[in-house]
């Protein structure tokens, strides 16, 4: 169940391209899941941003010195995240979480390969460790537009047993998208199952190249929020349910993550004419 | 301690604090973060007979204090509602206050047959200003005829003890005539206001933000024309039952709206920024009548229209204090 929390931020540390701010948040680091997201305020209590914002957990810490910590990766792109930014330690921020569904875990040990696009990469690193609790083969493929915009490649070259890094402009790794080096690496290790998370059409090349495949792939969305919640109806995109008929699913509650091959990637964006409920087109 | 009780149309509420519309589901995502057996009551979000997908994305864009919105009233249908919904609130000692929306009179009239002798229904608010729904020429808020028409509708088909509201739109030019054609058609109260039409151009694209390319503004940003309309309503109207809403962040955001005329308040869009601000809302207002040494609630509803140096106005009980029975527990 998530919680709502005035935490004192402990630090914003630049790291390459994007910010990392680690928030002293009791309640929300015990139950966080490698997947979950949280929602933070920003602007503070008179601000004219209303809306939260929503970023995936990166890393957690439920004891020590601080009580519970949580750590979430953004970029500044607007007012808001530019705020969020300029906070200082001992700042106070309202933030929401642990929210949405995280990934589901194998329970034997199996071989994964897990894909991250930008700092879609966050919560990948936690899930890495998690699999690797649970004796799984762990390998990545990172990919981003440019090096400063890799995010936890150190931190991933510990973790994984193997990495594939691509860079759009080839600063770093292969030149080129994670979906041109992504079918070598699963042949390669007998991937069992993927995980993905990074902008919507990196995912969308993961899912077909997994369908491809007949390999099981878990996506981490990423949809406009206005709530975090569940109660704004903004979030939605088409996803087929256990009964085989598409509904507009909401992204913070019945995901983020999502299995892959029920998300209908080609209709992203608008309601598909087959959806439970949609109005017939003229 | 200020008595905070309530009474709209008969029905006792132990507060003036709603959810509202939209806003907040049917309240079980709240339920998370406090009590939403703490409120006056649960506003649900507009349900339709049918079940339905609502528009395309993208749905919303933030605006200055607001944001607009094109949700399409998704939403599960009045089966699944019922069974699930308002199963739910009744179980869990919630005041339901239903929203319906339709496309025709029949559809508000089975939706409020649908809803008779529910258990957990405490009211009823009919969204007749929704500017959303596809069917672009559904808008029965602007138009007298077309309100008193779905308000009759449902009143007709209603339990004499559940009050029905209807929810007037600002998007009119005169508000109170509207507002007269509704209770002349059956209305024991009016919702006011529903969010105005707007919209933003993306200038990276430049194409409108939104799919549905209009969309509904809400937040702070439309507090002052809300006030405005409850003013002009209740100086209209002055013994017809006010819920109040559009941009309320705090308790004294809530009490504008009472001095304006309002009985009781919803508290929307900040809910999407902070999930437990109506209770907090809720504890400032109480904060804040109590610092004005007002005793009853009632006492300040509608004020602002009299003259200054009056705390409490003389006269008759002022509106919506008629006696009430005790509402029943669900």
């Amino acid at each position: 169940m998530p919680v709502q929390v005035l935490g004192d931020v402990l630090s914003v540390k630049r790291v390459g391209a994007y910010q990392s701010m680690t928030v002293i948040a009791p309640g929300i680091a015990e139950l966080a899941r490698p997947g979950h997201f949280v929602a933070v305020q920003v602007g503070g209590p008179e601000s004219s941003m209303l809306l939260r914002r929503a970023f995936a957990i990166y890393d957690v810490k439920d004891r020590g010195v601080y009580g519970g910590t949580v750590e979430f990766v953004f970029a500044v792109h607007g007012k808001g995240t530019a705020w969020l930014s300029a906070r200082r330690p001992q700042d106070k921020l309202d933030i929401v979480g642990p929210l949405g569904k995280p990934f589901r875990l194998p329970t034997t040990g199996v071989n994964t390969t897990l894909v991250g696009g930008g700092y879609g990469s966050a919560p990948l690193l936690p899930l890495a460790a998690a699999l690797r609790e649970r004796s799984c083969r762990v390998d990545m493929v990172l990919g981003a537009g440019s090096a400063d915009r890799l995010f936890g490649l150190l931190e991933a070259k510990r973790m994984a047993a193997s990495i594939a890094v691509t860079t759009d402009d080839g600063s770093v790794g292969t030149a080129g998208r994670v979906s041109d080096v992504l079918p070598g690496v699963l042949d390669k290790h007998k991937t069992d199952v993927v995980y993905a998370c990074g902008p919507m059409p990196m995912l969308r090349a993961v899912a077909a190249l997994c369908a491809e495949r007949g390999i099981p792939c878990q996506v981490a969305v990423e949809e406009s929020m206005a709530c975090g919640i569940g109660v704004c109806m903004t979030c939605v995109l088409p996803v087929i349910g256990d009964d085989g008929r598409t509904r507009m699913a909401r992204s913070c509650v019945e995901g983020p993550v999502f299995l892959a091959d029920r998300v209908r990637w080609d209709d992203v964006g608008t309601v598909p004419q087959d959806t439970v409920g949609a109005l017939a087109r003229p | 301690m200020t008595d905070l009780t309530t009474v709209l149309a008969g029905v006792r509420f132990p507060n003036p604090v709603f959810t509202a519309s939209g806003c907040a589901a049917a309240g079980q995502e709240l339920d998370q973060f406090f009590d939403v057996t703490a409120l006056g009551g649960i506003v649900t979000k507009s349900i339709m007979l049918e079940p339905r997908a609502g528009r395309a994305t993208p749905r919303m864009a933030e605006t200055p204090s607001g944001m607009l919105n094109s949700i399409g009233l998704q939403g599960p249908g009045i089966d699944v509602f019922l069974d699930r919904d308002l199963a739910w609130l009744c179980e869990r000692g919630a005041r339901a206050v239903v929203s319906i929306a339709g496309g025709c009179v029949a559809d508000y009239a089975h939706l409020a047959a649908r809803l008779r002798d529910r258990p957990g229904l405490t009211m009823v608010e009919v969204n007749i200003s929704c500017p959303n729904v596809e069917d672009r020429g559904q808008v029965f808020a602007c138009d007298p005829q077309a309100a008193s028409g779905v308000v009759s509708a449902v009143r007709r088909n209603t339990a004499p003890d559940i009050p029905v509201f209807a929810k007037l739109s600002p998007d009119v030019t005169d508000i109170a005539s509207i507002a007269r054609a509704c209770v002349d058609a059956g209305a024991d109260g009016l919702s006011v206001i529903n969010t105005l039409l707007g919209m933003v151009i993306d200038t990276t694209t430049m194409r409108p933000a939104l799919a549905g390319v209009t969309g509904g503004l809400s937040g702070p940003a439309i507090r002052p024309v809300a006030v405005r309309c409850v003013w002009q309503v209740h100086q209209a109207l002055p013994d017809v039952p006010i819920l109040g809403m559009g941009g309320i962040r705090s308790g004294l955001d809530a009490l504008q709206f009472l001095l304006a005329g309002a009985s009781a308040v919803s508290v929307g869009t900040t809910v999407f920024g902070d999930p437990s601000a109506p209770v907090r809302v809720l504890a400032e207002l109480e904060q804040a009548l109590s610092d004005r040494g007002v005793e009853h609630v009632r006492d300040v509803i509608g004020l602002a229209h009299t003259a200054a140096g009056h705390l409490v106005p003389e006269g008759p009980d002022p509106v919506g204090d008629e006696p009430a029975a005790e509402m029943e527990k669900p």
